[in-house]
């Protein structure tokens, strides 16, 4: 059972949130243009990195807000949340 | 020979209150404080059970839950198939008996304990609540930390009672802001200081203490490592600190005649523990020869050094004991009992399951907390080496014959188990445990584990702590099912939903269908009819005259703000931001990969707000997804969406007389057609509350859906029964529907579709927009997989004798291929062409019929294949999937 | 199995083939590309100790019954080795064909489940669907009342499913495949690939040193993205933490496997009396060995729930996988856009059940450098053509 520090309302248990995979994985501008391998990577391919990254997490039995979190996978360990609109903090 | 109550020691027992209990069919008695393993002592029992595999007698060996020969099962006052019989608090009435290794599950179980869970925050957890957890727990209860210290034993302090320790303790009950809890194990410690707790409570009750901590302090001590020798499990060998503790805490000397068998000055002070008590020691045998050690001599005990015990004589309780020293001299002595002590280990179980490391100690010969693992944690006391006293490694009195120097009693292995495996050629300890199962019987190996890892390191002649003891596994204690299960059980295992009008549903008898966490009526039969008859009367009730559906369960969602028919543009495959106020639109949603994830309708309410309805199951994932995409992709779109599911309950009256039913509820709607068409809605009364009239139609047929206040809800069903009782109107369930609304060729997402169809398939390519802009999941259908012209596509099926049911989830093969099959495993794969995935019985149409997804099925009409299922093929006839008024004038008008 | 297990070796400066993994499908690769394709300068390069990964710590359910073609192709194929297997590698597996049963719950697992025995008969693959008194026959202490919150409405089963012994599996394989001459290096990491001309990858850089290849296959489950990421190749995969455990040993009252994808729990019995149970993956992505607590309740409010037996049963030990899940819930196995390099991965939460037939299949393709026919649906291509294989109704919550 993580904590995590919803940048809004404080540390809560896990069972409120929903995980999210990767985030800054931006909808391409125009899918029409990208070609069927471009578009497979958006769709399929992500980072899997055992070590700290950058992950979402939504809080649904909260404030349902979407935020991002720097969370190290090797020990589970959530380094920092932060919000949409706040810039991407360095990895650790 | 027996153990029994002497006149010393006993600080942990009531002499005065002698408590009844049978073991074995044997009444026996005890007092209060004892575990049920001291009062059997104390009554003399020598074997307890017997060995899971070769059936030795077995007794008791540690004070402790890391026994790992004494289980039993309990009988009384509650059912335990097997625990350890250390860990059983003595009470009245108690019943046990002996169980070799395996428990038994009765197949009419008795009564459970009562479990519920409790959840806590603290600053400061301490596990142990031996003397370094009670000054942990004061020092953080003074700092003005909220603590909670848990002691897995029902006493305080150390097992060997210390009036320091419990004058701290009866601080702490009393201390605010610190909750005691004496019985209770902490299972495990898991990820950011979360730590479960089992507290078994004396009254037959539970608690799981689910905590979260800021810090989490491990006071969890250290266990006595065994000695192997041969026959070193008979009844009579202890170890040193148990027999200690039988005798200090609950007054049992547990022999008469004792070996002290030592590889550390820690067991020496137990000498003289028993010769006050009455007893003899025969001698100390200690391993150490280097003059190692500082024990203080013990006046008039002999003291081997150099010596170790070979082997013990006896069946059921140690006769004699045979020693080996310098030089290879042996001697035989009478002695009933070994107390042996193979030095001191750190239980660093939940330490290493959260992700700490250990390091070997040369001094201890043991494994320490390397000071790895999360910053939050940390150990203390004996758990981290502190205070334990130097030991020789020395796992086994080397013999010729090591085939009777039991390690594990569990799994009754040997010394000679372990170095055949290494000789086998295993050389990791992990590989060892699992070809001998060393560890993972009841005790898992608590006492044993790090013995077999030094076997291992020495038999290949690695240095000491070459490698450690294998993987660390939670839970700390076995902890029952039910009280993990808490009150997650029956109706709460996942809460039920209904809908305001459930209890007349009730009330007249619908059988109920579980879609997503709501019970639907699936049909209302009437006495003397079963489910397929109910379903073609309902049927039939709405095609000539009228029925009424509680829809109530659709998902109902508000987008509400200057973007939100934009906003929809992109979630549906179809445009919506170009539907008028006042009207209705079928829509379609897709996956990112083009396939078919949801359906429902779009109202719009006003210029800037629209009501969309999504599938039963689908209310949640929808919501998310619109919450999703809003937040993380387009911020700048003004849109506020709103579940509104259980706000409106829904009332949806359809069929011929639709109409006349409506009216007769008396509604201040103009109902015409004219005013009032297909796929408009309008707001007004209806039966006198205020409501929102909506003409849409799942069934064909002329239809109101009337969405009302979720208060009004079973007002208004009611209020349309008995309007509608002259017209014949008629209830109907999720089985009727589903048969009308396939009779018209409306899918249902999740049953005709299984999250690998596209639009197309479905023949739905109409609603798919073709401008240009995107959508949600547009990029995948230009995809090659999307375009193949052989995909399955959505057709009718009429069974070519136009009697025979065909089964949903029946498979389509060419005519013939699966004939003389009978259901057996085709000899050779049979080209499947599709599956049916709705069938039914038709009130009106004559003969039964199916939809089905068919391979290039769009080009077969008119064909035949077969539909496979339960041993049967049935020719099916294909036709397009619309089998009742395709011109849509039932609907429409 | 003899008394000899496999040796100790040390790896040399270069071979023909070389598998980073040492889990079951890595094991099983090399004993193939031996005894299959007469390659026996092979080296396997192992992180920990053999076997140690998810063959450990699988729950060990053998079963064929996929629903696509592709699916039920490969899966059977690892079946029926799996039905000589013993004869094969001359060791006792415990392979015991006890059966699988799957339960729905719902009228859509009904249609659902009806749909897979019928695909599965007509692919060739033993498969009944059973009511609920059938379910009730087969395996009585399941509860097939309908008090249940979600009452049991039927069954699939499949009578040649079973469990297999996972040690033993692995020790098999890499016993024989060590007697043909093939090297099994364990505590050896890889850190990094040889990379020759137009970035083709000629060996791995190990803790033990370099090692040339010919060919390079990573087998390496949880791990295989982090690898992979080694030479600037992103894959299709997520690692989770999938989560198992074992009940305290009783006498024999389950004889079969059990599983419910509706309310999450799979269950065997084993040998030696614990009850085995699995449910579904935590949620997150982690390396860390360990899940959250709150999935082993929930799984254990099922277990008691759907087996009123299991009232007084106790939780002995729980521990966790790392599994790499595809999108499609099936697995790659093929060539890379990268020469020389091959990938056996993304088996999830259903790897041990395809053991035999994985192997095979790699075999052939590091020995060819093609895919085998029963692979070739199951290449990275095809999450550009959209060509998935979707098995989340087969795999669900695990197996």
């Amino acid at each position: 059972m993580l904590q995590i520090p919803c940048p809004w309302c404080g540390p809560r248990d896990e069972v409120e949130f929903r995980y999210g995979g990767q985030a800054h994985v931006a909808y391409p501008e125009d899918p029409a243009a990208l070609s069927d391998d471009d578009w497979g990577a958006f769709l399929f391919f992500r980072d899997n990195p055992k070590g700290p990254w950058r992950e979402r997490w939504v809080h649904v039995a909260g404030c349902r807000r979407w935020f991002n979190a720097v969370r190290d996978t090797a020990t589970h360990r959530l380094i920092t949340t932060y919000r949409l609109d706040e810039p991407p903090p360095e990895l650790p | 020979m027996t153990g029994r109550r002497v006149e010393v020691g006993g600080a942990g027992v009531d002499r005065a209150r002698p408590i009844g209990f049978r073991f074995d069919d044997v009444d026996r008695e005890g007092l209060a404080g004892d575990t049920l393993a001291s009062a059997l002592l104390a009554a003399g029992v020598d074997v307890v059970a017997s060995s899971p595999i070769l059936g030795r007698p077995r007794g008791i060996v540690s004070a402790g839950s890391e026994e790992p020969s004494a289980f039993v099962e309990l009988t009384e006052p509650w059912f335990d198939p097997i625990v350890a019989a250390t860990t059983v608090e003595l009470v009245e009435g108690l019943a046990a008996r002996g169980r070799p290794g395996v428990g038994r599950l009765p197949t009419s179980p008795p009564p459970e304990r009562r479990a519920r869970h409790v959840h806590r925050h603290v600053e400061t957890v301490v596990v142990g609540g031996g003397t370094a957890g009670l000054e942990a727990a004061e020092a953080a209860a003074a700092r003005g930390d909220r603590v909670l210290v848990a002691q897995d034993r029902p006493w305080w302090g150390p097992a060997i009672p210390d009036p320091e320790a419990q004058a701290r303790a009866a601080r702490l009950a009393v201390a605010d802001d610190v909750t005691a809890l004496a019985s209770t194990v902490a299972l495990g410690v898991y990820d950011d200081g979360y730590v479960v707790l089992l507290e078994r409570g004396g009254d037959g009750r539970d608690r799981v203490w689910h905590v979260r901590a800021a810090r989490v302090v491990l006071a969890t001590g250290a266990t006595e490592r065994p000695i192997a020798f041969a026959d070193c499990d008979r009844p009579g060998v202890m170890l040193a600190g148990a027999v200690r503790v039988y005798l200090e805490r609950f007054a049992v000397l547990a022999g008469q005649r004792a070996v002290v068998f030592t590889t550390n000055d820690g067991a020496y002070p137990l000498a003289d523990r028993i010769r006050e008590a009455g007893g003899e020691v025969v001698a100390i045998v200690d391993v150490r020869d280097d003059g190692s050690g500082n024990a203080p001599p013990v006046s008039g005990i002999e003291v081997l050094r150099g010596w170790a015990v070979a082997a013990v004589e006896g069946e059921t309780r140690v006769r004699a004991v045979h020693l080996v020293g310098p030089g290879g001299r042996r001697e035989r002595v009478e002695a009933d009992l070994v107390a042996v002590s193979g030095g001191w280990m750190p239980s660093l179980g939940l330490y290493r399951a959260i992700g700490g490391g250990l390091r070997p100690d040369e001094r201890l010969a043991a494994f320490v907390p390397d000071g790895s693992g999360p910053p939050w944690l940390e150990v203390v006391g004996a758990a981290a080496g502190e205070g334990l006293p130097a030991s020789a490694p020395f796992w086994y009195t080397p013999a010729e014959d090591l085939t009777r120097h039991v390690v594990d009693l569990q799994r009754d292995q040997t010394v000679a188990d372990v170095l055949a495996a290494v000789e086998a050629g295993l050389r990791s300890v992990e590989h060892v445990k699992r070809r001998t199962y060393i560890g993972t019987a009841l005790d898992q190996g608590r006492t044993s584990g790090h013995l077999v890892a030094e076997i291992v390191n020495a038999a290949l002649g690695d240095p000491l702590g070459a490698q450690g003891p294998t993987t660390a596994r939670p839970p700390t204690a076995p902890a029952p099912f039910t009280a993990l299960a808490g009150v997650d059980r029956g109706e709460l295992l996942d809460p039920v939903r209904t809908t305001p009008i459930h209890r007349w549903h009730v009330a007249n008898g619908a059988t109920f269908e579980d879609v997503g966490q709501w019970k639907r009526p699936r049909a209302y039969p009437r006495p003397g009819e079963d489910l397929e008859a109910a379903v073609l009367r309902e049927c039939r009730a709405v095609r000539e005259a009228a029925g009424v559906l509680d829809a109530s369960t659709l998902g109902k969602i508000e987008v509400v703000g200057p973007d939100a028919g934009a906003f929809l543009d992109r979630m549906y495959t179809n445009r919506m931001s170009t539907l008028p106020v006042g009207r209705i639109r079928y829509g379609l949603m897709l996956g990112l990969d083009g396939m078919v994830v949801d359906d429902g309708v779009a109202m719009r309410l006003a210029e800037d707000r629209f009501l969309v309805t999504t599938t039963t199951g689908g209310a949640a994932a929808v919501l998310d997804r619109f919450e999703e995409w809003l937040q993380t992709e387009w911020p700048h779109l003004r849109v506020y969406c709103t579940s509104v599911t259980e706000q409106w309950a829904v009332v949806a009256i359809g069929g011929p007389l639709a109409r006349e039913v409506v009216r007769a509820m008396g509604t201040d709607v103009d109902l015409d057609a004219s005013s009032f068409p297909f796929m408009t809605w309008r707001e007004g009364t209806v039966a006198e509350v205020p409501a929102r009239l909506c003409r849409v139609s799942f069934t064909g047929e002329l239809s109101y859906e009337l969405h009302v206040d979720g208060r009004h809800g079973a007002h208004v069903w009611e209020a349309a029964i008995a309007a509608g009782e002259p017209y014949g109107l008629t209830p109907y369930g999720t089985e009727a529907m589903h048969v009308l609304r396939a009779e018209k060729g409306y899918i249902i997402v999740g049953q005709d579709t299984d999250g690998t169809v596209t639009p197309d398939d479905l023949g739905m390519g109409w609603i798919v927009r073709t401008d240009g802009s995107d959508f949600l999941g547009r990029r995948s259908l230009e995809r090659p997989d999307a375009r193949r012209p052989d995909r399955r596509h959505l057709v009718g099926l009429v069974p070519v004798d136009r009697s025979t049911l065909v089964a949903e989830g029946a498979q389509l093969v060419a005519r013939g291929d699966a004939d003389g099959l009978g259901g057996r495993p085709a000899p050779e794969p049979v080209p499947m062409l599709g599956h049916v995935t709705s069938s039914y019985r038709s009130a009106v149409l004559g003969h039964p019929f199916a939809l089905a997804m068919l391979r290039a099925g769009r080009s077969r009409h008119g064909e035949v294949v077969d539909a496979v299922a339960h041993g049967r093929s049935v020719p099916c006839e294909v036709v397009p999937p619309i089998f009742w008024d395709p011109e849509d004038a039932r609907r429409d008008g | 199995m003899a008394e000899r297990y496999w040796r100790a070796a040390a790896p040399k400066a270069s071979y023909e083939v070389v598998i980073v993994g040492a889990g079951g499908h890595g094991l099983a690769t090399a004993y193939y590309l031996a005894r299959n394709h007469g390659i026996t300068d092979v080296c396997v390069v192992e992180k920990g100790w053999l076997g140690g990964g998810n063959m450990a710590r699988n729950t060990t359910i053998i079963r064929s019954n996929y629903l696509w073609d592709e699916s039920a192709a490969i899966y059977e194929h690892a079946l029926r080795l799996w039905e000589g297997l013993e004869a094969e590698l001359d060791a006792d597996l415990q392979f015991s064909q006890r059966g699988v049963m799957n339960l729905a719950h719902g009228l859509q697992e009904v249609r659902a489940g009806v749909r897979r025995v019928e695909a599965n008969r007509l692919n060739g693959i033993d498969a009944e669907w059973l009511t609920p008194e059938q379910v009730h026959e087969r395996c009585p202490i399941i509860d097939t009342s309908p008090r249940l919150r979600y009452p049991v409405l039927g069954a699939t089963f499949q009578p040649r499913g079973g469990v297999a012994r996972h040690d033993k599996v692995a020790w098999a394989y890499a016993t024989r495949a060590s007697e043909l001459g093939v090297d099994i290096v364990e505590h050896c990491e890889v850190r990094g690939f040889v990379r020759g001309p137009g970035g083709r990858v000629e060996g791995v850089e190990t803790t033990r040193g370099r090692i040339l290849a010919g060919r390079v296959g990573l087998v390496a489950a949880g791990h295989t993205s982090v690898l992979a990421s080694l030479v600037g190749l992103r894959l299709p995969l997520q690692s989770h933490p999938l989560q198992a455990l074992v009940s305290v040993l009783y006498e024999p009252v389950l004889d079969t496997v059990v599983m419910s994808n509706a309310i999450h729990v799979y269950v065997s019995q084993a040998d030696k009396g614990e009850l085995v149970m699995g449910a579904g993956i935590d949620a997150y992505n982690g390396y860390a060995q360990r899940g959250s607590f709150h999935v082993i309740e929930h799984q254990l409010a099922a277990a008691v729930e759907l087996f009123p037996i299991f009232a007084h049963a106790k939780v002995l030990r729980t521990w966790a996988g790392i599994v790499d899940v595809c999108p499609d819930a099936s697995p790659i196995i093929g060539p890379t856009p990268i020469d020389g390099l091959f990938l056996n991965c993304g088996w999830g939460t259903g790897g041990f059940k395809a053991t035999p037939g994985s192997g095979w299949v790699f075999a052939e393709t590091l020995a060819t450098g093609r895919p085998h026919p029963l692979a070739a649906a199951f290449g990275l291509d095809r999450f550009t053509s959209g060509a998935l294989i979707d098995e989340h109704g087969a795999a669900a919550v695990a197996h």
